[in-house]
């Protein structure tokens, strides 16, 4: 299944976003959005992923 | 000392974190600013899932961390974002940006109501980034904000207070909201102006994080500020247009 991640493509075979996260090895401090609505964390693993999601990954950042 | 969501806070500066020359002097700058807010953001995790370096030491700092949602253009993309930095932060304040001018960064003031609306709804607790347009304030307050924060000028511009006469305006319309001025400021004397306006505190970033040194610049601000602050308590003299001399006329020896 084709996933964006970050604005980069990415072959994955994750079912829900939890998953998702595992696989690419994010461990830190991170929230999420799909195709630009926020997940919560505690709803990552109830959220399924179909072929051509975008998914957003961030995490804390300098700011003004 | 100030309440902002009935938080009291330790000092008048809220001081960005972006923009400066290393991790380390972003600590000694902070640590010589005595700043009692730090704000943040969110980007896309671009350190293989480690974090960000930054984050630890903001963390040690032990001061309010106040996210902001810098770079959003639409309500949607802002209320996605507050939502992001409130799970992430742990925290119901965010900084509301809905930037409506590109060359400017002026804040859509329409787009910024209707976020400040839904998100107060949803138990956030809103710093608008605003002008000092009466109507605008009139309308966040009535979305729910208890704290308006009006530019000084175009962020990261320097130019300080561009339109002292709104500021005072709004400043005296509503005496009891507190008010930060957000962006603009550029030298500690701007910042001395502002609290000498009766504003409660300044949010401040490259002014510090541009400077050559920007520990002696914190510092430099840091005084501004408290200065400023003391200047108003103290019942500041009335400018008049002609002179008055403050040595007595009275006694002086006739030698002419």
């Amino acid at each position: 299944m084709n996933i964006t991640v970050n604005g980069k493509l990415h072959k994955v075979t994750a079912c829900n976003l939890a998953d998702l996260l595992l696989q690419l090895k994010y461990s830190g401090k991170v929230a999420t959005a799909l195709n630009e609505n926020f997940v919560a964390a505690h709803d990552r693993d109830k959220t399924e992923l179909r072929d051509g999601d975008r998914v957003e990954i961030v995490t804390p950042m300098e700011g003004g | 000392m100030p309440k902002f969501y009935g938080r009291e806070l330790s000092s008048r500066l809220m001081l960005g974190t972006s923009q400066y020359p290393s991790p380390t002097i972003l600590r000694s700058a902070f640590l010589a600013s005595n700043a009692s807010v730090a704000t943040v953001s969110l980007r896309r995790e671009a350190n293989d899932g480690k974090g960000n370096p930054f984050w630890d030491i903001v963390r040690e700092l032990n001061v309010h961390v106040l996210p902001n949602t810098a770079g959003c253009h639409s309500v949607k993309e802002a209320i996605t974002t507050a939502h992001m930095a409130r799970e992430v932060f742990e925290t119901n304040w965010i900084k509301l940006e809905v930037i409506g001018d590109t060359d400017s960064l002026q804040p859509d003031i329409f787009g910024l109501v209707e976020a400040a609306r839904i998100l107060s709804e949803d138990g956030f607790q809103v710093f608008p980034y605003c002008t000092e347009d009466l109507v605008a304030a009139e309308k966040l307050l009535s979305a729910g904000c208890e704290v308006l924060m009006p530019w000084g000028a175009p962020i990261g511009s320097g130019m300080g207070l561009n339109n002292e006469y709104g500021l005072k305006t709004l400043r005296a319309r509503y005496p009891e909201i507190p008010m930060v001025i957000d962006a603009g400021i550029g030298l500690p004397s701007h910042a001395t102006r502002a609290m000498e306006l009766g504003f409660d505190a300044i949010l401040l970033n490259t002014a510090v994080a541009k400077a050559g040194d920007p520990e002696k610049m914190a510092l430099a601000i840091s005084h501004a500020i408290t200065a400023g602050h003391m200047a108003l308590k103290a019942e500041p003299m009335e400018p008049r247009d002609m002179a008055s001399p403050s040595t007595p006329v009275i006694g002086q020896a006739f030698l002419s």
